[in-house]
């Protein structure tokens, strides 16, 4: 029965000691403890949170990249068939200028050729008239004496001759 | 190979205590043993070598009736049987085991007593023990560490953080930083004390928290906690219950049944931790003593029941390191959940009931 039977003296020790290692341990050990852990748990927290919006954003900067990638791919395929048009058309005019140019080249020389031609016949005419009628003029000098109407004879034969010979 | 290893370490064993024991049968006094064990005394005794007690004398400090205060060493009692400075202590009777002296008429009453006894001792080096271990924790968190924390720190946090994360925050409500360090302390300090207790060495093995007295201190400072921060609602909940009009008004029959239940809570604490460790520490001891009270019977029965002996206080140690967390546990949760109860800030509940 005596067990039941608190003893003062321990009693009174236990109080003491329970009553410094309270004080002690309530003003420096747990709120030290547990505010630091709590510190940690959300620094903990945070970090997590951190992690996670640089991840989002990290995600949505990769898809913008992408984007843009793309993009510039579009961008790229344009210009280049815009460039084709570009050059095609350049071809095209150098093309028609060069075709025209010749052609007006051609068109000139053929000119010029017809009008040489056409000169010198005139010319060649004038000088066959002329050697023809010296001719004429010779061979009939004495039988004629400078006949018009045979002159005129002679002149339309030469003009037959000519145009039989063009 | 380790099975065999195993089984040559057992009949070692084996062959020591038939040598030790078998020889010179003296059938001890169980009863003696068991009760001074789990009762305080003045000498720490470690063992014996010999004829030689190997104790740690601890300072008996006594107050007698006229008003002198003596200090001197237990060692002048010579166990028991020697009177110093008018005290002795009592053999039979009402104080036995206790200092007392005589007064005019001759008759045997108690000085103040406040020696330093085994289980004082043991107190304050288990107090010792628990600040060691919070302290230089709570002084590597103040460096502001944001490691995590590894080995034996970790564990302590670890224990730490379940009581304040599972008994703490959801017994106490919303007052719980308040009431934190008060119901860490009291776990640590239950915890550290049984499990000491459990240690069969000195400086272990004293019973401490199987002492009434030490639980009697923390049931009181968890009654003082609980009534000193009851609110409004929990005293009303005392005086004026929602309940029949009467069991109130003629004869306070509900009142009187609160009241009682405020005085029955701290006791029921007490009792349990008292009751659940001094068991753990007589079981303990009756399984040991087994092996000296079968001495006599002849060597095949007293090996036979060393070993049952031996297994079976193997096998109370590990239900006793359980009983030493449950306990603390125990204690510092119902402590929580009364603080709450006190902590009521209306009595809603009360009408749902």
């Amino acid at each position: 029965m005596s067990l039941l039977i608190p003893d003062t003296g321990l009693l009174f020790w236990m109080a003491l000691s329970f009553g410094i290692v309270f004080f002690v341990l309530a003003k420096f050990g747990f709120p030290v403890i547990i505010g630091a852990v709590e510190k940690r748990s959300s620094y903990i927290e945070k970090a997590l949170e951190d992690a996670r919006v640089a991840e989002e954003k990290l995600a949505t900067l990769g898809k913008q990249a992408e984007d843009i990638l793309a993009k510039a791919h579009g961008e790229r395929s344009v210009l280049i068939s815009e460039a084709h048009e570009i050059k095609n058309k350049i071809v095209g005019e150098a093309k028609d200028a060069a075709e025209a140019e010749a052609r007006k080249r051609l068109s000139r020389a053929a000119a010029e050729i017809e009008e040489t031609r056409s000169k010198a016949l005139g010319r060649l005419r004038e000088q066959v008239a002329d050697i023809s009628v010296k001719i004429a003029g010779k061979v009939i000098e004495k039988e004629l004496q400078g006949d018009e109407k045979q002159l005129k004879l002679i002149n339309r034969l030469l003009d037959e001759e000519i145009v039989n010979k063009a | 190979m380790q099975k065999s290893k195993l089984k040559k370490i057992s009949l070692a064993l084996l062959a020591c205590l038939l040598f030790s024991f078998g020889a010179k049968a003296q059938e001890p006094d169980v009863k003696k043993v068991v009760f001074d064990h789990l009762s305080d005394s003045y000498t720490w005794h470690i063992t014996a070598i010999g004829e030689t007690d190997v104790a740690v004398y601890l300072p008996v400090i006594v107050r007698s009736a006229g008003g002198e205060w003596s200090v001197f060493s237990s060692s002048k009692f010579h166990h028991g049987t020697a009177a110093y400075n008018g005290f002795h202590i009592a053999q039979e009777g009402k104080y036995k085991g206790k200092i007392v002296e005589k007064n005019a008429a001759g008759e045997e009453i108690r000085p103040w007593d406040f020696s330093l006894t085994k289980n004082a001792l043991s107190l304050l080096i288990n107090c010792t023990i628990l600040l060691l271990v919070i302290l230089p924790l709570a002084r590597w968190y103040k460096g502001g560490t944001m490691k995590p924390v590894k080995g034996f720190r970790g564990a302590v946090e670890m224990l730490i953080l379940s009581i304040y994360d599972e008994v703490i925050k959801p017994c106490v409500g919303e007052d719980y930083r308040i009431y934190a360090p008060y119901l860490l302390t009291v776990f640590f300090f239950i915890f550290v004390n049984n499990l000491v207790g459990l240690v069969p060495f000195f400086p272990g093995g004293a019973n401490v928290t199987g002492n009434i007295a030490i639980t009697m201190v923390l049931a009181l400072c968890t009654f003082c906690v609980v009534n000193f921060s009851g609110t409004k609602a929990y005293w009303k909940e005392i005086f004026w219950p929602e309940v029949p009009l009467w069991l109130k008004v003629p004869a306070p029959i509900m009142p009187v049944i609160e009241i009682f239940g405020v005085f029955t809570k701290p006791f029921a604490l007490m009792i349990r931790l008292f009751g659940n460790i001094m068991a753990g520490h007589a079981v303990t001891l009756g399984l040991i003593c087994l092996v000296f009270i079968t001495a006599s019977m002849g060597v095949a029965v007293n090996a036979g029941m060393s070993v049952v002996a031996v297994f079976f206080t193997c096998f109370i140690t590990f239900v006793e390191c359980l009983v030493a967390y449950i306990q603390a546990y125990v204690f510092t949760l119902l402590s929580a959940v009364f603080i709450g109860m006190a902590r009521v800030k209306h009595t809603d509940h009360a009408k749902q009931m």
